[in-house]
């Protein structure tokens, strides 16, 4: 392990909060004497970005866990009965979609509203209101979807098929309470005017995901079963 | 002047109330100890378990006074029948790798001193780390539950192999209920290490104090770092395959279970289900899971040795790529689990090559930690006699993996006494003696308190000698074809190998007594210990720097600046003989190689 | 301290090599066509593995030795070479060392694994369910007749759901309780199972293969030697694991032939 001289670490005075600028975008102020930028200065995003990717990582793994479990199960025998996907669900996709849109919206009149100029927001939680709505429309629509396979006699054991189609949908529902819930810490926060930026941009990407997460799923649920 | 890891955390004012300060506490100390007593308490019980079932096996009838009240139908009269003893079996593993091997190394002690030694107030997230806790605690009264239901708890191992897991009670004793308490303990363990490692994470690469580079943490903290990325991926697929065993329990679906099962002369209500997709899901978590049981030690134990050898390790960037590979790697080999196991053999011979491939960083690892010692000034003492005999495990149980490795080799020694002993060797071992180097090196910082030398040393002796003496001869039965998991012996061939069982029992029952030793120590030097100064080891990283026991914001409201690199111990130039991360001196070595 | 325990770890190494040197507890005869690749594998990956073992130990307590309780004025010294020479020697030695292993061991699985049985193989059904294995043989036709899973039954010993009276080949099918091949006959062994994990482990035969339920797996192999031997399984399966096992009787060709003309007749 190399060790040059050392002197204190110096603050880089090009680094130091602007005006107009919310903090110092997260960056160091440091350059150690000798000039070697590698050893002290790095780039250090806040702590819930870094979690956000954590959580997001940890759910893909779940869902990829259930995706390999779909495939082997379907190979491994002969009594994989295929089923019409109930075309509601392609209405909760477009909900979910516009939602990711509307939190879009929200997310840069949330920041105009926080970053000083209030008095151009009138409502600045309003499109984060929609967006939770949207979600929440998202969900219903995925218990009828399932109301409407129960009424056609597919129930979680009918067949595998059924089984993984419950369990999937299932599974991202929950997440998706789980954004609602973020959303909601959201808006509280901002009533309370003390919302960060991390956590916004944290429970937006968290809700994109989900979108994501859910066009892969329905793709996945429209090839194999 | 703007420090992100000033607002990073969010502040919490310290507590004052009892609960807040000794239960549901956002401390990360606290947690940590929390953590620590979670461990100590499945570490006794999976020993007694172990003891059962070493007595069982050695004195097949021996009726052991009291356990008819634990269980009537499982040991009536006190003599354990072959499913208690299965049942016994599969919660010693079942808590021992989970509630003890994953606790200790990992969650206890890297809560407690990842924020410190990175420079930090505490985790980001103190309210996800506090459930993280209560979860595992949870899990762990959950899966304590099922020697109280029914017919006990559940008797298929901890690896639970499919279909014996899902297909119910007709399985066998503790197959109904006990599978659905077993499974639903460990879900809960999952979410729990993942709202552990939604901390760790953020807190190594976000919460540096000024002058922390990655390069300069720890290796106990690259450690926790390391294990902390494993645990995000093992713990996620774990996660799912416990909810379909559930599903197959309690919804009648059949993930598991195929068609054509008859059991007891009845058509099982089951089909199509794939018995080799659970080994799959399982093992894809297993081995992630006995590096997460392992790498922390390499971390904490390389650590310590640094300290009590005066002298850094040969190169600290060759020990993190190493743990790093090791990490990576542990992905690749699961299938050496399942060489036998009906999965398409070129499979075998493709998993066998990475596992093979896995025995160059351990040996780099243990290369540069043996010769790290050659020219050192080496300190005996409790704490680095644990380090030094982790070494020898590690290698001891390492060397087994050559022959486990090979499915040519395997198919002699799989589902024998080899692979038994093989992973107590590593994991209830060598694993065990980083948690008790990382006790006796830290109680002082956690405690305030020094740990007792005399019964340390007393402890590591009767440790050392015993667990070699219990876990040697496993390779021996395995060789000579003993079957593991067996209830008793009663076949020809095992006959002559049942005094070396009683050799290991009687071992097994004095070790385990040692630990007594050890818990003493533990509770009275807790209380009536010697007072502790700040560095006593004169140690270097920043735990070292703050008071003994370190305040409710680590740092007492500074925040440290590190100046160094973590272990400057023998440095030339140096006024001492070791140079603290954070002290301003400057220092000028030699352009080492890296 | 220090010294006593370097002495203590090599003698713990010394006195752990000394049952492997003195062949003390060792896999028995092999009677296989196929377990002397395994055997050698075995021997090899012991040298190995035992000189890995010993000069491990012997380096660790040698340094611990010579390293501990230095004197006032013992100096830092740092390995000749560093963690250059140390990386290499691993990547070189271990890496030669285990990358030979699995290329030479590949040949030890194929031959049990990836090779095909021979046309003219004798096939013998082996059943095993809790906790017992049963085995079948097709009799004069040459033919298995057809399970039916709902008709097993242990009560009245139908432990294969067979239904002669509606299948004419499960008429000659012959079930038994006990393993019998002849010797120097190659087996195709045709396993299932009836209901949770087992496995089939002979050790002198060096062959070991798990029953995976819902699927049938095949094994095949030749015995070489006349002898009673232990089918034990390896699989835990239930409370009866520990007992659950069967005997393979390797006969002479005659032999065979009079003990399943035994069998057949009390079907």
């Amino acid at each position: 392990m190399a060790t040059a001289v050392h002197e204190p670490p110096q603050i880089d005075q090009h680094r130091l909060p602007g005006p107009g600028r919310p903090g110092n975008g997260g960056w160091r102020n440091l350059v150690p004497a000798d000039g070697n930028l590698r050893v002290t200065l790095d780039y250090s995003p806040p702590p819930s970005s870094t979690a956000i990717w954590v959580v997001l990582f940890a759910i893909a793994m779940m869902f990829a866990a259930f995706t390999s479990a779909l495939i082997v199960r379907k190979g491994s025998s002969l009594d994989w009965r295929t089923f019409t996907l109930p075309s509601i669900l392609y209405f909760n996709t477009l909900l979910l979609l516009a939602s990711s849109v509307t939190l879009e919206v929200s997310r840069r009149r949330v920041a105009t509203f926080m970053g000083g100029l209030k008095s151009q927001v009138v409502n600045p939680a309003r499109w984060l209101y929609i967006t939770l709505f949207l979600g929440l429309f998202f969900v219903a629509g995925q218990y009828v979807a399932w109301s409407k396979l129960r009424a056609e006699g597919l129930y979680l054991a009918t067949n595998p098929s059924s089984s993984f189609f419950y369990v999937l949908t299932a599974t991202h529902a929950l997440h998706v309470l789980g954004g609602l819930g973020g959303l909601i810490y959201v808006i509280r926060k901002i009533g309370r005017l003390t919302l960060r930026r991390s956590a916004l941009d944290a429970t937006a990407r968290y809700w994109h995901f989900m979108d994501v997460l859910w066009l892969y799923l329905l793709c996945l649920l429209w090839i194999k079963l | 002047m703007h420090d992100m890891s000033a607002h990073a955390v969010q502040h919490h004012a310290p507590p004052t109330s009892f609960i807040r300060k000794h239960i549901f506490s956002l401390d990360h100390k606290v947690i940590g100890k929390q953590y620590y007593a979670l461990a100590l308490v499945a570490a006794l019980t999976g020993m007694v378990l172990s003891w059962l079932m070493r007595i069982h096996l050695g004195w097949t009838n021996a009726a052991i006074p009291g356990l008819q009240s634990l269980s009537k139908t499982g040991a009536p009269g006190g003599v354990i029948t072959p499913e208690y003893y299965l049942q016994l079996m599969t919660m010693h593993g079942t808590i021992m790798v989970f509630f003890v091997l994953t606790t200790a190394p990992f969650a206890a002690f890297g809560n407690f001193f990842l924020p410190i030694q990175v420079g930090a107030e505490d985790m980001p997230f103190p309210r996800f780390n506090m459930m993280s806790f209560w979860v595992t605690f949870t899990a762990f009264i959950v899966l304590m539950a099922s020697f109280f239901v029914g017919d006990g708890p559940t008797l298929g191992g901890w690896t639970q192999y499919a279909p014996l897991n899902a297909v119910g009670s007709v399985g066998g004793p503790g197959q109904g209920a006990g599978v659905v308490l077993w499974a639903t303990s460990i879900a809960l363990f999952c979410v729990g290490q993942l709202l552990g490692a939604l901390n760790f994470i953020p807190t190594t690469l976000d919460l540096r104090t000024k002058g922390m580079s990655l390069l300069r943490l720890p290796l106990s903290a690259w450690a926790w770092f390391i294990t902390s990325c494993m645990g995000l991926t093992a713990f996620a697929v774990l996660m799912p395959a416990c909810i379909l065993v559930i599903l197959d329990h309690v919804a009648g679906t059949s993930f598991f279970v195929p068609s054509n099962t008859v059991i007891n002369d009845q058509l099982q209500p089951h089909s199509g289900g794939s018995t080799l997709l659970w080994q799959h899901l399982f093992w894809f978590f297993g081995h992630p899971e006995v590096y997460i049981a392992i790498v922390p030690g390499i971390g904490i134990v390389s650590h310590i040795l640094i300290t009590n050898m005066r002298r850094p390790m040969l190169s600290h960037r060759v020990l993190i790529y190493s743990m790093g590979a090791l990490a990576v790697l542990s992905y690749m080999v699961y299938g050496h689990h399942m060489f036998v196991s009906g999965m398409n053999p070129i499979s075998s011979l493709a998993f066998s090559f990475p596992t093979l491939i896995i025995t160059i960083p351990s040996t780099i690892i243990v290369l540069i930690q043996v010769f790290s010692l050659y020219g050192s000034k080496l300190r005996i003492n409790s704490a680095s006699l644990f380090a030094l005999g982790f070494i020898s495990m590690f290698v001891s149980g390492g060397v087994s993996g050559f022959f486990l490795a090979q499915p040519s080799i395997d198919i002699m020694l799989h589902a024998t006494y080899f692979v038994v002993g093989h992973f107590h060797m590593v994991m209830g071992v060598a694993a065990m003696f980083g948690i008790f180097a990382a006790t006796y090196f830290w109680f002082p910082k956690m405690t305030g308190r020094m740990m007792n030398e005399t019964l340390g040393k007393i402890h590591f002796w009767l440790s050392f000698v015993g667990a070699y003496c219990i876990f040697m001869p496993f390779h021996y039965l395995g060789m000579a074809g003993n079957v593991r998991r067996y209830s008793s012996f009663p076949d020809d061939f095992l006959q002559p190998l049942i005094p070396v069982h009683r050799f290991i029992t009687v071992a097994a029952l004095v070790t385990g007594a040692a630990q007594l030793i050890f818990l003493y120590n533990l509770i009275h030097s807790r209380f009536w210990g010697k007072p502790a100064p700040d560095n006593p080891w004169e140690a270097t990283s920043l735990e070292w720097s703050t008071a003994t026991p370190p305040p409710f914001d680590n740092f007492g409201g500074k925040h440290p600046v590190v100046y160094h690199d973590p272990y400057q111990y023998g440095v030339e130039s140096s006024v001492g003989d070791y140079v603290m991360q954070v002290s301003p001196e400057q220092v000028k070595t030699e352009q080492e190689e890296k | 301290m220090a010294k006593f325990f370097a002495i203590t770890i090599i003698v713990i190494a010394i006195l752990s090599a000394i049952p492997i040197l003195r062949h003390t507890w060792v896999a028995p005869e092999d009677i296989s066509t196929h377990g002397a690749l395994i055997d050698e594998q075995m021997s090899e990956t012991m040298a190995e593995a035992g000189i890995s073992f010993l000069a491990a130990q012997f380096v660790l307590a040698f340094f611990i030795w010579k390293f501990s309780n230095p004197g006032p004025d013992a100096k830092i010294k740092r390995f000749p070479g560093g963690a250059k020479g140390l990386v290499i020697a691993a990547l070189l030695v271990v890496g030669v060392e285990v990358i030979a292993l699995g290329i030479f061991g590949v040949k030890a699985w194929a031959n049990v694994y990836l090779t095909a049985p021979s046309a003219d193989a004798m096939p013998i059904q082996v059943q095993a369910g809790q906790f017992a294995f049963y085995f079948r043989y097709p009799g004069p036709d040459r033919k298995f007749g057809p399970i039916h899973p709902e008709l097993i039954s242990e009560g009245s010993q139908n432990f294969y759901g067979l239904d002669p009276d509606h299948d004419p080949d499960s008429k000659d099918d012959i079930v038994t309780a006990e393993m019998a091949i002849p010797v120097n006959k190659e087996i195709h062994l045709l396993m299932h199972s009836k209901d949770v994990g087992h496995s089939f482990y002979v050790r002198e035969l060096r062959v070991q293969q798990d029953f995976v339920p819902g699927l049938d797996v095949s094994l095949h192999f030749t015995a070489t030697k006349i002898g009673r031997y232990e089918i034990v399984c390896t699989q835990l399966c239930g409370l009866g694991h520990y007992n659950m096992k069967a005997y393979l009787n390797v006969l002479s060709q005659q032999d065979f032939e009079d003990w399943l003309k035994k069998e057949a007749a009390m079907q």
